[in-house]
């Protein structure tokens, strides 16, 4: 294994994308994360100097809606969806955040 | 030691579209919760944006009227972290390219001026709002997709004062534009404040804290003397600044650490692929450019050069764009520019505070009140009789048929005038003795019986004249 | 009526002569599916209530020549969300999920008042070569139940290529639409970029993603494609071309004489097994025969198409898939304590390991201090690869290759390893880079498995390749071969 990536960094991305893995998954996608940057890193082979990066393709550009409103009437639909929800809000568990006060 | 202050602001303006930035559903306030949505506010599995262009046009009016560059070719950017109130866990934001860059506004702190750089201002949306009750969170989506601009100030500002001054000055040119209503109070316009001091001197700046809970440019200008002071002592005493979060109490005045930074967060900024790029071209900005309402400072100009009004009194009118309208409203109906000001800076001015209104909630006209005081002018009515018409007119009518229907009309015609003085006169010879005798005091008692005569309809002016001709014959 | 005898034309000819009504056309195939589909699980869920509904009022309003798609029974990849109608993407993280609104393409069908039977299986958000990334099933072959039915839209392929539904809508994000037909022996186009609404579609990676048909022949997928093709208001994305009548450039007439193809040398080089090599070059052949030229022409960077995609397709993926967090639909973690935990459990315990994969990926590939080392580097790469293509195409009507390296492999042999897994796509990923139409259709048989021919096409040029399509079609007898295994009649 390469390195390009170790375990701390994977928990680090972890966090990021709020996923857990246990150490037995931690240990399996460590190693495949490595390989697959490794390839990503074959990249670096391609020169790039003064190429402009591609994060479309549409052929639209400058479209846009006119302002106006318009209520599609979703809102009790979408609560029903809710997996919790009380008096028209989207009930939550409460944040606990220890740095906060 | 001596030290320098560095204060940065970003400040958010709440822009007054029909509808959201990136959905149809509209933008209103105090509806039952989560009635104003739909698949796309709620980041529904396969919704997709679509760009308000009424947003990006305020864009550009927002710039144009703080002296910004238009960046012509822009995109949007997602910036990405989970929230409940943030539904997609990404907001459609700008970071790589946004709509302007680099404008100014211009402050006068003890009378001097100084311009204050605006690095740049993007669009973006709102999220919604989180309410906390004990175990749980409520999530209202109401104000998910409302349009906001974000204007981020370059680091020129280096008081409290100055703060102040700018914030002053950006409400007051964004509120000239019409695009937000930027008022703190009702959350049009949110501030985010950082500040670091350093020794006099020395090129590095020094390490911020960020200021939360500053519910108005008192607070902010209060937050950031308390935190300048804060900052210096822990400088002086040998200390060294945390990079931290600090929240204003309004009760003592003091900032209370909420928390220390570790790290910067990160946002993993990356184009946004559901939204095509924005070729602003030349002619939408020649047009919304020649659409721009006149902005304050070219308007007070107008009003000493052009109208003779002092300094203050153009400040005064420029406050609003509402007053300035109105005045100007006013002034078009031939309207004399120096009462029709001081009846805005006096009497309207008392009776909106007394009703705790905005002019355009009242029932006041530009037209009834120049009306009014086309009247005095005229000498229709006296002064003291457009108290009686100045209540009138802001239960909205009309000064001339309320001033008729009253009888309130001033006595002065002299022919009328004349048997009544030379009446007053003949029946107060002890008075004309008096004054002859150079009791100028005798002129106020006479003036006051024809009054009196006249059940006070008399113009004073005119009675004065003629009087004061008769007592010298 | 047997679907893997006749076309769209024909069952329509049929409908209106009143051989058999929409009705009586809808209960045959449910009892098909309900027949076959127990070996090839390509369905998730079937709507028979409803399509029975739907195909009384088709039938009593009547159907006339110019409704050439009315009363016919069609089959979504379960990644289109549908009114009311579960819908999952393959992942238990949106298990009994009920979309509010249709996805454009779905209205469109049923404005051509097509008959929705179900939706079909896929790998878990379209993130697969194989569809055994379902949360819920892996569909089978319907050539040989060991294999793989390729993917992500495996499902939608196999109840074509088992002739459980005439037409289905997949997606394709680097080959999800070709790889499977070229698998199972059908015809998928995916369309240019922004040429069908993704209005609906669950997305994946935004940029990349396309929505196309799959048939059994080309004629059929360009009556499919002229149904769900155009501009969207909800997709600013999508483009504003008018979209041309495909199939009525499909007659006797339809020739490639004179066409110039392009054929890299690439598509034909280390990894890419014999029998496919062998019948793409007889292809060439028969173009050729035909009137074309085929010419050797060179994608320098196509081996970086991978690379580049699987940073774009991640990264994008990372962020779209956020909105999976537990707080307004889909799953829930239960017994969570906080808001972090309603985050990590849910989408920890709802989400598979591909997925989480990419997320991870994507995750990293955007991160402080990566973000220009891996997804700047990669949208640059990406312009490199989009010349590469354009300079081809200035002078050849379009490309021809593979779609694949090999035939379909087996049920479990390349689950277990990503990066053999992720090489299936290397010659389908750079079309989507380039947001070019690609279309892919039988070409060939080995071992009794088919082979599938990829054309690429110009932007919005879907015609020439259909065109091209239905030529070698006429000229050829792949497309009449039908698999004998399976349970259909």
């Amino acid at each position: 294994m390469a390195n390009r990536i170790n375990r701390e960094q994977v928990q680090h991305v972890a966090e990021l994308a709020k996923l857990e893995f246990t150490d037995t998954q931690l240990d399996a996608l460590t190693p495949q994360l490595d390989d697959i940057i490794g390839l990503f890193e074959s990249l670096s082979e391609v020169d790039t100097t003064g190429v402009e990066p591609t994060s479309s393709v549409t052929d639209q550009i400058n479209v846009m809606r006119d302002d106006v409103a318009d209520n599609w009437g979703q809102s009790a639909a979408l609560l029903k969806n809710a997996p919790d929800a009380e008096r028209g809000y989207i009930k939550v568990p409460a944040i606990i955040d220890e740095s906060e006060d | 030691m001596n030290f320098e202050t560095t204060i940065g602001l970003e400040v958010h303006v709440e822009l007054k579209t029909n509808s959201k930035i990136f959905s149809p559903s509209p933008v209103e306030f105090g509806d039952d919760p989560n009635a104003n949505t739909n698949v796309i506010d709620w980041g529904y599995p396969g919704v997709l944006p679509t760009t308000n262009k009424g947003v990006v046009a305020d864009g550009i009016i927002a710039a144009l009227a703080l002296h910004a560059d238009v960046e012509q070719h822009t995109h949007f950017d997602r910036k990405n972290y989970f929230y409940p109130d943030n539904p997609k866990a990404y907001q459609i934001t700008q970071a790589d390219k946004p709509i302007a860059h680099d404008g100014w506004v211009e402050i006068t702190v003890d009378g001097v001026k100084k311009k204050i750089g605006i690095e740049e201002m993007h669009i973006e949306e709102d999220a919604g709002k989180n309410t906390h009750e004990r175990n749980y969170s409520y999530v209202d989506l109401n104000r998910q997709g409302t349009p906001l601009i974000e204007i981020v100030s370059k680091p020129d500002i280096a008081s409290p004062a100055e703060a102040y001054a700018y914030l002053e000055a950006l409400r007051q040119r964004i509120q000239f534009t019409g695009i937000s209503d930027v008022k703190m109070e009702e959350g049009s316009m949110r501030v985010d404040v950082n500040i670091s001091v350093r020794p006099v001197g020395q090129e590095k700046f020094g390490t911020k804290t960020e200021l939360k809970n500053l519910n108005s440019f008192t607070y902010v200008k209060r937050g950031l003397e308390y935190e300048e002071k804060r900052q210096q002592q822990v400088l002086m005493s040998g200390g060294s600044v945390r990079q931290e979060t600090r929240r204003f109490d309004e009760k003592t005045g003091e900032t209370i650490l909420m928390r220390v930074k570790e790290g910067s967060d990160d946002y993993r900024y990356f184009p946004e692929p559901d939204l095509p790029a924005l070729n602003i071209s030349d002619d939408w900005i020649k047009d919304l450019q020649a659409a721009m309402p006149e902005m304050p400072g070219k308007r007070r100009e107008r009003y000493v050069n052009d109208l003779g009004l002092t300094d203050y009194d153009a400040m005064v009118i420029t406050q609003t764009k509402e007053m300035s309208d109105f005045f100007d409203a006013m002034i078009a109906l031939k309207a004399d520019p120096k009462m029709a000001a001081n009846y805005l800076q006096g009497d309207v001015n008392a009776y909106l505070n007394d009703n705790q209104v905005d002019l355009s909630a009242t029932k006041l006209t530009p037209a009834n009140l120049a009306g009014m005081i086309n009247l005095i002018s005229d000498g229709t009515i006296s002064t003291k009789m457009a108290k009686k018409v100045f209540k009138a007119v802001t239960k909205g009518e009309e000064p001339k048929a309320y001033v008729e229907a009253h009888g309130l009309v001033q006595l002065s015609d002299p022919a009328k005038l004349q048997p009544i003085i030379d009446d007053v006169l003949d029946q107060n010879p002890q008075s004309i003795e008096d004054f002859n005798n150079g009791k100028d005091r005798a002129v106020g008692y006479l003036v006051g019986q024809i009054m009196k005569q006249t059940h006070g309809q008399a113009n004073p002016q005119v009675v004065n004249k003629l009087l004061m001709a008769a007592l010298k014959h | 009526m047997d679907y893997l005898k006749q076309d769209l034309a024909s069952l329509h000819a049929d409908l209106v002569a009143k051989k058999y009504s929409a009705k009586e056309l809808t209960q045959q195939t449910f009892a098909n599916i309900k027949a076959t589909d127990p070996q090839v699980d390509a369905f998730l869920h079937l709507n028979e209530d409803e399509a029975l509904a739907q195909a009384d009022q088709i039938d009593a309003a009547g159907i006339s020549e110019d409704q050439p798609l009315a009363g016919i029974p069609m089959a979504l990849k379960d990644n289109l969300v549908t009114k009311n109608v579960t819908t999952t993407a393959g992942s238990k993280i949106l298990g009994n999920f009920k979309p509010v609104y249709d996805a454009t393409v779905v209205q469109k069908l049923a404005n051509a008042q097509m008959i929705s039977v179900g939706k079909t299986n896929l790998d878990e958000f379209a993130m697969g070569s194989s569809t055994e990334n379902s949360a819920f099933k892996t569909t089978k072959n319907a050539w040989d139940h060991t294999k793989v039915p390729g993917g992500s839209s495996g499902g939608s392929a196999a109840a074509v290529a088992a002739g459980m539904v005439p037409a289905t809508l997949g997606s394709d994000t680097g080959g999800s639409i070709r790889q499977p037909a070229s698998f199972n022996g059908v015809v998928g186009m995916k369309p240019t970029y922004g040429r069908v609404s993704r209005w609906g579609l669950i997305a994946f990676g935004s940029s990349l993603d396309a929505i196309g048909p799959m048939t059994r022949t080309v004629k059929d997928n360009a009556l499919m494609l002229s149904a769900i093709a155009g501009h969207d208001q909800h997709d600013l994305t999508s483009s504003d071309k008018a979209v041309p009548n495909y199939a009525a450039d499909l007659t006797a007439a339809t020739s490639v004489k004179g066409l110039r193809i392009g054929l890299p040398k690439e598509f034909l080089g280390d990894g890419i097994a014999d029998d496919v090599k062998q019948a793409i070059l007889a292809a060439a052949d028969t173009y050729r025969k035909l009137g074309a030229t085929v010419d050797e022409v060179s994608l320098p960077h196509n081996k970086y198409g991978v690379a580049a995609y699987y940073i774009i397709a991640s990264s994008e993926a990372s962020s779209n898939l956020q909105r999976f967090d537990g707080i307004r639909y889909g799953y829930r973690a239960q017994d969570v304590k906080n808001l972090e935990d309603v985050y990590v459990k849910s989408r920890s315990e709802g989400f598979g390991e591909e997925v989480k994969r990419r997320i991870m990926l994507g995750t990293f590939s955007l991160s402080a201090g990566f973000y220009d080392a891996y997804f700047l580097k990669a949208a640059r790469v990406r312009t490199v690869i989009l010349n590469d293509f354009k300079a081809i195409l200035k002078d050849h009507d379009f490309i021809m290759g593979p779609v694949t390296p090999t035939t379909a492999f087996g049920i479990g042999e390349e689950i277990t390893d990503p990066m053999t897994m992720y090489m299936n796509d290397i010659l389908t990923i750079p079309v989507n880079l380039a947001g070019l139409p690609g279309l892919s259709l039988p070409a060939g048989f080995s071992k009794g498995l088919p082979i599938g021919m990829q054309l690429i096409g110009r932007p919005f040029d879907e015609s020439t390749l259909y065109q091209a399509g239905y030529a070698f079609e006429q000229n050829t007898e792949f497309h009449t071969k039908v698999p004998t295994l399976g349970g259909h009649n």
